[in-house]
């Protein structure tokens, strides 16, 4: 929930060709149960199309997920597509990302990257926290 | 460089056979020296093949309970698999000329994601992608490289490919048409799972049915002009690594088998003809007894559905043969060395469950692609159970327990359920119901509860994995990394231009649309024009295309 | 950026064309309470859209779909400048155990084309407080204020939450699928009382023709006991392959034909007059219900002598009294 009682809204996608989508699912029903409001797009999308559901959803943050090492690639090319758009919205990354990889994602605007073995809760509360740290993003 | 792998689930690299000179399992007597199994025990006790009262039955006879071969691993230990490559076609025949110098014979390919998904090397998304988990092949150019200077009579091959099966297999037709090799004479194995990439890895391209005529169109090819072809290997490992049960595994898996019997069939083909080239895939997975179980049930159920519903009656229809890798969703990131002993024992697993080949996962997958390091000793610990344990001098040494009988007759229990729901679905077919339940999103949302019920348990601490929710450690050890050189995908992207500049365009397009009128109509096969198609240089991505225009592209609908 | 607060500068920017902007009205339209309010009064005078289409049908039916084909055959591209022509509304339901919701409708909507084209908006339905009944109706009146021409609601099959579409939509399609049952399903839903037309979808597949037939006697039988929303209005049955396209666009020229027939019959008017009054009936409810809320959680230990109904009617005549 956000202060004023609403439920936080996030967007779930996968980028390009990659198809793991066990993790991005497990995410959305584990948000659904934390009381999110997930608006899920699932798999093959661009960082254009992204950045044009997040406008007309309104979403208070951008979950996007990686398994195919494109991290250090695809993480910084959807947070300037959302800084292009003018957009104030956090972008969290999780999926398979080495520890190493990680500082150089913050530095790319990502607000944190969730790997592997991250407890649901953990999760939960980043997206919280994310929200809150955008106020901008919500009404 | 010895091994390459996409992240946790490393099933489409290519592998190698490391014990070729293992004799078929049908030539009895001792084994060869590297693939001999002890007939005592290390103390000296003899041992006979087999144990059991008659009441429970005997490996190699129906229903297969206990095994598809009388002796078992007496007479042929199970295949060990090995990676090795990656990148250009050139690097990959490089590997492949080190692979039967060495006296292999069995050669394994696996394709890059752009691939995969039919698209040529230099589609937008095939960015940071092209030779990264697999061989990058656009042409003909580039398979007729990736098997130069090899008898393709004198190897068999494995391919690792679904969407685009079509086009990758009329690339490998056509350069043995060209170089004067009978089809006949083919032999080797295609994944062509088309039904479990709806329902669980997500690699389609078209929609489900026009994807199963498809697969259909190549077991009748297969069928009447390779006979020494494998056309389908129907694949469990990707529905549970989607995060499915074992029983969820096991059903949807035969399901998806019994669906291709019925389009083989309907097409005119009979059971007997088709099941026996059909093969198996299943996933190692952590819990020791279910897994054991699970192949068991698998061998009973294929052999009393294929007699009882489709009237099989050779006993090689009815023997389902399997390979098994372990599970890489499993592997965890943090005390990475920890999967050296998951690894062995969902290996062990597999083995007590009768599997036919293997292949272990490298303690590094869950961070990166393997190192030849931990790829090295993925195989060695297939070397431990086959050489130390004693293990394979007995075939199914766990038949009898109370509780491994109970546990097959469970699994068989819950997979009958779910034939009875698919069946129920498609009215009577299992084909049918399979594209019912890939349309209604019933595969999809029973994988992802499983999943998330799964996770739910990890997370509440009714379940523990070792060194995340429990035993950690402060600092998470991080082992040296694998990484790939960015210039491949240059270099592929040039190869592909110059192709396009040195073909007849005009050629091109009227063997594109000699593909989309063969598609149009349903009776035909589509693999004589797509042969032509690959003899005229068209890429794979334009083949694509030409079967998109006719069948659609498939966005999935389901998302519970 | 206008943040929150000001729906005039909002208004102003999502009508000039600002997706984000106008994603930011619905939310407030959603969000409900006194900026709703605000926003609704900003919104006095304003046009409300030319049309709004209602989709019904069980889930599975193909409906999301059917909708990004009518979406985008009603589109037809996009405006040189402004809002897009056409906007679709997704709801779907909330756990009534958590409050959250997976919004997947977006990825069904196949055939929808350039994500640009159409404004596309998931909305849960958040329970009974509000629900399809009250955020939508705010949420079209926005779209209609900033130059959308034409509303698709599409709602989940479950239970109440698809018959509320009356008090939504102008037109309604009922969607269900070729397969035995599927009529008779349908039939006892509901739908049929609520449906201007019918679509059966998925008409590749066996079955199709028995759903048509199927429906058309119902509707020959219902003709006497006045089943279909209008007794002059004889729902049409149609049929589609939304994955293909295939009779999307005769489907789409049938529901201009029932705009056209509300329009020449004075319906259209009637229609929208009976959701308004419908709409400030159930505002008029809250309130009370809110009041009378507080009013019996307020009640002293003296309610413990009084019976039941006495105690309800000393807090009615309360409210009587206390309101303006």
């Amino acid at each position: 929930m956000t202060p004023d009682g609403l439920p936080i809204r996030i967007l779930l996608a996968k980028l390009g060709f990659d198809g793991h989508d066990r993790g991005l699912k497990v995410i959305a029903r584990s948000l659904r149960d934390a009381g999110c409001e997930v608006v899920y797009l699932g798999l093959r999308q661009t960082t254009e199309s992204v950045v044009i559901a997040a406008e007309q959803e309104d979403v208070a943050v951008i979950g996007i997920s990686m398994h195919n090492a494109g991290h250090l690639t695809l993480g910084p090319m959807m947070v300037q597509a959302v800084a292009d758009a003018g957009l104030d919205i956090p972008v969290i990354i999780g999926g398979i990302v080495p520890a190493a990889d990680v500082p150089t994602l913050k530095a790319a605007g990502i607000f944190d990257v969730l790997g592997p073995g991250t407890p649901l809760e953990t999760v939960v509360a980043t997206v919280h926290a994310a929200a809150a740290a955008h106020p901008g993003s919500s009404v | 460089m010895l091994s390459v792998a996409d992240g946790p689930c490393n099933y489409r690299v290519m592998s190698i056979d490391a014990n070729p000179r293992a004799p078929a399992h049908r030539a009895p007597g001792p084994a060869a020296a590297d693939g001999r199994v002890a007939e005592s025990t290390m103390s000296g006790v003899p041992l006979d093949a087999v144990y059991g009262t008659e009441a429970l039955g005997v490996p190699g006879a129906y229903p297969y309970t206990r095994g598809p071969y009388a002796s078992m691993y007496r007479d042929k230990l199970w295949t060990m698999r090995m990676f090795a490559g990656f990148g250009l076609a050139a690097d990959t025949n490089r590997r492949f000329h080190d692979l039967l110098d060495a006296g292999v014979t069995g050669l394994s390919t696996a394709f890059d994601m752009p691939t995969l998904m039919g698209r040529d090397s230099d589609h937008p998304w095939a960015v940071g992608e092209v030779g990264r988990a697999g061989v990058a092949v656009d042409t003909l150019a580039d398979m007729d490289e990736l098997f130069a200077g090899i008898d393709l009579g004198g190897v068999t091959t494995s391919m690792t490919i679904n969407g685009p099966a079509v086009s990758v297999m009329a690339m490998y037709v056509a350069i043995a048409d060209r170089r004067g090799t009978a089809r006949s004479a083919l032999g080797g194995t295609l994944q062509n799972d088309i039904l479990k990439e709806f329902q669980a890895q997500k690699e389609y391209i078209f929609p489900p049915a026009p994807s199963v005529r498809l697969v259909t169109d190549l077991m009748r090819f297969a069928r009447a002009e390779m006979p020494r072809w494998h056309p389908v290997s129907v694949s469990g490992y990707h529905i549970r690594e989607a995060g499915s049960t074992a029983a969820q595994e096991l059903g949807f898996t035969l399901a998806n088998g019994f669906a291709y019997l019925e389009a083989a069939i309907r097409s005119g083909l009979t059971a007997d003809e088709v099941a026996p080239r059909m093969s198996f895939f299943f996933n190692a997975h952590s819990d020791f007894f279910e897994e054991i179980g699970k192949y068991r049930a698998a061998r009973r159920i294929w052999a009393r559905w294929l007699r009882e519903r489709w009237g099989a009656r050779d006993e090689r229809a009815l023997r389902l043969r399997f390979h098994a890798q372990t599970s890489g969703v499993s592997l965890t990131a943090q005390q990475p060395e920890v999967n050296i002993a998951r690894v062995a024992l969902q290996a062990l697993a597999a083995v007590l469950g009768g599997t036919q080949s293997l292949h272990t996962d490298a303690y590094d997958e869950a961070l990166a692609l393997p190192t030849e390091h931990a790829a090295r000793i993925a195989l060695r610990t297939q070397q431990v159970i086959a050489h130390e344990t004693g293990v394979p001098a007995v075939a199914d040494p766990l038949g009898g327990s109370a509780y491994v009988e109970w546990m097959t007759d469970e699994l068989e229990r819950q997979a009958e359920a779910i034939f009875a729901h698919i069946d129920e679905l498609g009215g009577g077919s299992m084909l049918d119901g399979a594209i019912a339940g890939i349309e209604n999103g019933y595969f999809v949302g029973e994988i992802a509860d499983a999943a998330y019920r799964f996770e739910r348990e990890v997370t509440t601490g009714e379940r523990i994995i070792v060194g995340v929710s429990d035993f950690t450690e402060g600092a998470a050890s991080q082992p040296s990394l694998q990484s790939i050189d960015p210039k491949i995908e240059a270099e592929q992207r040039a190869r592909l231009d110059a192709v396009r500049r040195a073909r007849s365009g005009d050629d091109v397009a009227r063997a594109l649309d000699g593909v989309a009128t063969h598609a149009r109509d349903p009776v035909r096969n589509v693999m004589p024009a797509v042969i032509d198609a690959v003899h005229a240089y068209a890429t794979l991505g334009e083949i694509t295309a030409a079967l998109e225009s006719v069948f659609g592209t498939y966005t999935e609908a389901a998302i519970a | 950026m206008s943040e929150g607060g000001a729906p005039d500068a909002l208004l102003a920017e999502a009508t000039a064309g600002s997706r984000r902007a106008l994603g930011r009205l619905i939310t407030i339209a959603e969000s409900g309470g006194p900026s709703a309010d605000a926003l609704d009064r900003a919104m006095v005078g304003r046009p409300g859209p030319g049309w709004i289409v209602g989709i019904v049908g069980a889930p599975g039916v193909g409906k999301s779909t059917l909708t990004g084909r009518l979406a985008a055959g009603a589109a037809g591209g996009r405006p040189a400048e402004g809002a897009p022509r056409v906007a679709v509304i997704a709801v779907d339901p909330s756990s009534p155990l958590t409050g959250g919701a997976i919004l997947g409708d977006r990825i069904r909507m196949q055939g929808l084309g350039d994500p640009r084209d159409v404004f596309v908006r998931s909305m849960a339905h958040r329970g009974a407080a509000g629900g399809l009944a009250g955020a939508v109706p705010i949420a079209v009146r926005v779209l209609g204020a900033v130059g959308v021409e034409v509303v698709i609601v599409e709602t989940v099959g479950v239970g109440q939450i698809e018959l509320e579409i009356v008090h939504v939509a102008d037109t309604v399609i009922a969607a269900l699928s070729a397969g035995w049952g599927d009529a008779i399903q349908a039939s006892k839903a509901g739908l049929l009382e609520v449906a201007d037309l019918l679509v059966v979808n998925k008409a590749d597949r066996h079955g199709a023709a028995d759903a048509v037939r199927d429906l058309e006697q119902m509707l020959d039988a219902g003709t006497a006991t006045a089943l279909g929303p209008d007794e002059t209005w004889r729902p049409p049955v149609l049929t589609t392959v939304a994955t293909a396209g295939t009779g999307v666009a005769e489907l789409w020229t049938a529901a201009t034909a029932h705009r056209a027939w509300l329009i020449a019959t004075d319906r259209l008017a009637r229609r929208r007059d009976d959701r308004r009054r419908h709409e400030i009936g159930r505002r008029a409810i809250d309130i009370l219900a809110h009041e009378v809320d507080q009013r019996v959680a307020a009640l002293g230990p003296t309610a413990a002598a009084a019976t039941p109904e006495e105690a309800a009617r000393r807090v009615v005549r309360q409210v009587r009294a206390g309101g303006d």
